[in-house]
């Protein structure tokens, strides 16, 4: 587990005190929001659609039970009782009170977490796969990188005026589960043929308005470079890219219009410069950080539970439950187990601070004390003993946190859209909402199988809808919601945009659409295992298009 | 003519403000000051002030209809900021859906 070092504590307890100070003098009347706004989104505060809302980063999405009682304590006494987890692995407050952040950010820093860098145009908070450092198929845990990064990014002087926002994503395993192509920076963690650890680099990648694949500029990027190549990319971007339009600002940008060779030639020249400099990781310090991200003591090999498979045997949604939320952990006799924040009908990714002590509790008796939050909206238990998983099950049925639909096509990503954000041009969550209920009996959705759904209430696309099997962009049109759908898009290793179908559809025509679509994968899939996604790769737009539409 | 009220926000707790006739600030969107076209001007203006007055945040002019006496903002978007989320939160969430699953 991550720990504050010194510099940390002293940081985040020098800037909790800067901040009380600018607070003070805003509500005071000294400071105009003009000159308060840059100083607020320094912190992760934002003026949302009815209130402010505070930001709190979750480095690379990990968290144990003291920092989620915290922020379950935090979501009750100075907010309206929940919180809502992000698919930047981060979590929200809609409701602070401007007068109580400074507190809030006091009571964060008593369990080692902060609001730093979680908005403007810097370095944002590291994401990494949920399953690190748990999964099978992991080749090396990828949060001590993520950690380093965080480090190096952490107020870098150079890096903290850019010409936008600037996310990087780490994965250590083939299957990606943490989006990378679709990230200014996507690091995929591997061995090279002498078993030696580093990088296949990937830059340009990202969502909103242009959504882009990111190129590989890097096959294998050895570890000791990380930081040294990491400065020279941001060296790069930060000089050429473009501060003239905030809609071209991204890296993205400046790669697409650049080209990926020219950009990969300029940081190679660049790092050449820099690469036997003072950014060489000592191997010392890598150890030290890998130190920090141990296996919990006690996780051990162990036989297959007799328990579970009877436990199994006996309960049918038990069972269910099982299968659908949980993957194979990397230590025998373990499990990974995802805990759905998506309840039928319910709001994609928000918890109620009774929850996050539930969850808090659960992790803390039987799961190594170890919460991570997943860039689809979910949290994760990603170490349970198989025996320990009847009781973790039973734990969340009492708490409305046992939905067994991980991956299936209620397991929706949806942004905050304009029930809560000033951005938004459409509603996310009613939508969602809707289609979790048509969609709810779980038999249907085993019979569906793996299927993402991802809704933007605008086309900045916090909702990852470029990258759903199934997109949806919620629109505002003659004063009206709308909503345009695309399909095929993808943000796993095989990452892709997806194709938008044809014309959007009004807020009473959007689910029934979604249906006939489903029901036409149903309906043309070569065999019940070809998933959508598989099924849509093969056919192509037209048979959704005809039955959407009725033309081919 | 279209009708006009000012919104901002407050700025110690963030929450919708309208305008009201006394150049008071109120949550209350039935407690606004409608004003015509021609009013308008001077209320911006006046919006501004509060802002540069370290009152309210942001200020700005919405268009609205009256209805039963009652300003009613013509967006989408400016009816929900001014009624609140459309869907419900937090344990108010959790008891809409477990009276919905006993219903239904």
């Amino acid at each position: 587990m991550y720990r504050y070092d010194e510099f940390d504590q002293d940081f985040v307890t020098d800037r909790v005190a800067q901040f009380r100070d600018q607070v003070a003098r805003r509500v005071s009347g000294e400071l105009t929001e003009d000159q308060f706004k840059p100083l607020r989104l320094m912190n992760g505060v934002y003026l949302q659609l009815h209130a402010y809302m505070l930001r709190i980063a979750v480095p690379y999405g990990t968290l144990d039970s003291r920092q989620m009682r915290k922020l379950a304590h935090v979501a009750r006494r100075y907010d309206r009782g929940y919180g809502h987890f992000t698919t930047r692995q981060n979590l929200q407050f809609n409701w602070p009170k401007l007068s109580d952040i400074p507190d809030i950010l006091a009571e964060l820093a008593s369990v080692e977490m902060h609001a730093i860098q979680t908005s403007g145009n810097c370095i944002r908070n590291v994401t990494a796969d949920h399953f690190a450092g748990a999964a099978a198929d992991e080749v090396a845990d990828p949060r001590p990188y993520a950690e380093i990064l965080r480090q190096w990014s952490s107020l870098h002087p150079e890096f903290v005026f850019l010409p936008r926002k600037f996310k990087v994503a780490v994965t250590g395993a083939e299957r990606d589960r943490a989006a990378i192509q679709v990230h200014d920076i996507g690091l995929h963690l591997k061995k090279d043929e002498n078993g030696r650890l580093g990088f296949a680099v990937y830059i340009g990648g990202g969502q909103g308005r242009t959504p882009m694949i990111a190129k590989k500029i890097r096959d294998f990027l050895p570890e000791e470079d990380l930081l040294s190549y990491s400065e020279a990319i941001l060296r790069v971007y930060n000089l050429n890219g473009r501060r003239d339009n905030k809609y071209k600002a991204r890296i993205k940008i400046l790669v697409h219009e650049t080209g990926a060779d020219e950009i990969s030639r300029q940081v190679e020249e660049e790092w050449e410069r820099i690469r036997h400099g003072a950014l060489k990781l000592p191997q010392g310090e890598v150890e030290r950080i890998r130190e920090y991200f141990a296996a919990p003591a006690g996780l051990e090999a162990a036989a297959p539970s007799s328990d579970l498979a009877a436990a199994r045997k006996a309960d049918p949604e038990f069972d269910a439950w099982v299968r659908q939320n949980t993957i194979p952990h990397r230590v025998a006799g373990h499990v990974s187990a995802t805990i759905s924040l998506k309840p039928i009908g319910g709001t994609p990714g928000d918890a109620t601070a009774d929850q996050m002590d539930v969850v808090a509790d659960l992790a803390e008796r039987y799961a190594f004390d170890e919460i991570r939050v997943s860039h689809e909206q979910n949290l994760i238990l990603p170490h349970v003993a198989e025996d320990n998983l009847r009781a973790v099950y039973d734990g969340l049925v009492a708490a409305g946190l046992a939905t067994a639909n991980a991956g299936l096509v209620t397991d929706i990503i949806a942004c905050p859209g304009l029930d809560y954000c000033a951005l938004a041009n459409a509603r996310s969550i009613p939508v969602a909402q809707r289609i979790s209920q048509r969609f709810g009996d779980i038999a249907r959705q085993r019979e569906i199988g793996e299927l993402k759904i991802k809704i933007s209430g605008c086309i900045n696309a916090c909702g990852h809808h470029h990258v759903g099997h199934i997109g949806i962009l919620g629109v505002e049109k003659k004063g009206e919601e709308f909503y345009q759908i695309s399909l095929g898009g993808s943000g796993d290793e095989n990452s892709a945009i997806g194709d938008i179908i044809g014309r959007g559809f009004s807020t009473d025509e959007i689910v029934d659409a979604v249906e006939t679509i489903v029901d036409t994968y149903i309906a043309r899939r070569a065999a019940p295992d070809e998933t959508f996604l598989a099924a849509y790769r093969r056919l192509g737009q037209a048979p959704f298009k005809e039955a959407l539409y009725g033309t081919a | 003519m279209s009708d006009s009220i000012i919104t901002a926000n407050d700025l110690g707790n963030g929450l919708v403000v309208f305008l009201k006739a006394d150049g008071g600030w109120s949550q209350r969107l039935a407690d606004a000051r409608v004003v015509g076209p021609d009013a308008l001007p001077e209320a911006v203006a006046y919006g501004k002030a509060q802002h540069d007055a370290r009152i309210v945040v942001e200020p700005y002019d919405i268009e609205v209809t009256v209805e039963n006496g009652v300003p009613v903002p013509v967006r989408l978007r400016e009816r929900i900021r001014a009624a609140g989320p459309t869907v419900a939160y937090g344990e108010a969430e959790i008891a809409e859906r477990a009276a919905l699953s006993k219903a239904g």
